[in-house]
């Protein structure tokens, strides 16, 4: 079989990238903590299964789902596709409107998709004891990606300087700080950090180094970067939304009258 | 046996329905905006069914390894009460994990292009292979420093947002003395050092952290330390293109 060539060479790269991690932990067990492990045949399971299920994971990806990303990508870029019939083409960020909309939507799903984030909501959802949904949290984090992904987009068309959203997206995650239910803050800004991964950064990537090949006076090398800076900043933005606007929610009296009767506690700690 | 069934068969439709989004959107755009055909629908389904098997196995492997050990060991060492061990284990955790990570490498590659594009460094290939080397080695000190001060944090219960406000002002005045060239780089490498194994793991460590020592909550201290990883990155990556051209 063709696949078994670059799936075992998956599987091994994926094994270096775990079994050293394993082998600290287990070191610092024995040395440092000296304790044996417990339950040593459930967590060999558990190492297998994840070094496993993230090689198979990256193998459909590379096999299936980045080829035809990447594809898409360049199609959407391709000055052929967006001249539409257009005897001649000048060169307006409006004519761009659909790898816009191509960023929001991969951007979105890709979020979805990422494991990393699944882990951390999980995580989340059981400290929390419920309060903060993994679909709440999940789905709030991947409107900040998209909205990112696509914005950059704009950037990279327009030539506008990367320093200059960042700085605006700096204050605006300052000020919602001072607002935001004090509980989602910490989470918040770890959900930058989470969302830009295996799934999100080779896809957004492909489209930004597409993109600055295309447009005319965009160097691939300079103006390329910056998508997965947008991506990882945006979702501070949309979690401490969220968490913001369910606040709010909670302060109109209508509503509160009819959550008091199901629980008073249990509304003051919903924060997603 | 059914139990274990049924359990297999709640991950792999989660799974399903993670998934369903991106072949959503690919589907759309492929069909109604490129108006173009797929080729290869059978590798495309098969690539589907590997990454939807992948998907299940790495979050149920999570559960029974990573998340338990994690824990356990963030308990053991906060209960050992050695504040030199347990710094010295956050440090190497971020250290170990980023150096190997290839994103790292495939961005420091293109940082490298970049930079002998821009005459910073020598174009050849033992200048350049020098160069990504020390990026490589500046992004994974930059994130075993993150770790490092985001358990720190935790133990002395320090201010998150006022820590997280002093990182971006600190990004914000490297930028502006950084080489123009190396700042979108600086940017990405913040987004792209946490990878999919190391978060879960520093995650567990901090929340269990978090929950061993008393006085403090889970989810206000628990949580931000991978926000001190993907903040530290962009501040020592542009110091590191500031001191090369400096050089």
């Amino acid at each position: 079989m063709d696949l078994m060539g670059p799936g075992m060479k998956t599987i091994l790269s994926t094994s270096t990238d775990v079994l050293p991690i394993v082998l600290f932990i287990i070191l610092f067990q024995v040395f440092v903590i000296r304790q044996p492990l417990r339950d040593i045949r459930r967590l060999a399971a558990g190492i297998v299964f994840t070094i496993l299920g993230l090689g198979l994971f990256l193998i459909g990806l590379e096999q299936a789902l980045f080829p035809l990303g990447r594809l898409m990508a360049e199609q959407l870029t391709d000055p052929e596709f967006l001249m539409r019939g257009a005897e001649t083409l000048d060169f307006h960020w409006t004519n761009y409107l659909w790898v816009y909309v191509f960023a929001l939507a991969i951007g979105f799903a890709t979020t979805i998709a990422e494991p990393a984030l699944l882990a951390v909501a999980m995580k989340a959802n059981e400290t929390s004891g419920g309060a903060i949904h993994v679909w709440g949290l999940r789905v709030a984090v991947a409107i900040g990606v998209a909205v990112g992904v696509s914005l950059g987009c704009f950037r990279i068309v327009t030539g506008l300087p990367l320093q200059g959203f960042i700085l605006v997206g700096y204050i605006i995650v300052v000020i919602q700080t001072i607002w935001a239910p004090r509980l989602i803050i910490p989470l918040a800004y770890d959900s930058g950090g989470v969302t830009t991964s295996t799934v999100t950064v080779p896809l957004i990537t492909a489209l930004g180094l597409g993109l600055a090949e295309t447009v005319p006076g965009r160097s691939p090398l300079l103006d390329g970067f910056g998508l997965v800076a947008f991506a990882s900043l945006f979702p501070i933005v949309s979690v401490l939304a969220y968490a913001q606007l369910s606040a709010l929610r909670e302060r109109i009296p209508g509503r509160r009258k009819t959550k008091a009767r199901n629980g008073a506690e249990s509304t003051s700690k919903e924060v997603i | 046996m059914t139990r274990i069934l049924r359990t297999l068969w709640k991950h792999v439709a989660g799974s399903a329905r993670d998934l369903a989004p991106i072949v959503l959107v690919i589907g759309f755009f492929q069909y109604f905006i490129l108006q173009q055909p797929l080729d290869n629908a059978l590798a495309l389904a098969s690539g589907a069914l590997l990454v939807l098997l992948g998907l299940t196995l790495f979050i149920y492997g999570l559960e029974l390894a990573l998340f338990p050990i994690g824990e356990s060991l963030a308990h053991a060492l906060a209960r050992k009460g050695s504040v030199f061990w347990l710094l010295t284990f956050s440090f190497l955790l971020g250290f170990g994990t980023t150096v190997a990570e290839p994103a790292l490498t495939a961005v420091a590659n293109e940082a490298a292009q970049v930079a002998a594009g821009a005459g910073a460094i020598g174009d050849t290939d033992e200048d350049r292979s020098r160069y990504v080397l020390g990026l490589r080695i500046t992004v994974a000190l930059s994130v075993g420093t993150a770790l490092l001060v985001g358990v720190l944090r935790i133990l002395l219960g320090w201010s998150l947002p006022l820590l997280i406000i002093s990182g971006y002002a600190m990004v914000i005045a490297m930028t502006v003395v950084a080489p123009p060239e190396i700042v979108g780089i600086a940017y990405d490498s913040g987004g792209v050092t946490t990878s999919t194994v190391t978060v879960p793991l520093v995650a567990a460590l901090g929340v269990g952290m978090a929950s061993s020592l008393r006085d403090r909550n889970p989810m206000t201290d628990g949580f931000g330390l991978i926000a001190f990883a993907s903040l530290t990155p962009m501040i020592f990556v542009m110091a590191y293109g500031s001191i090369i051209a400096w050089i």
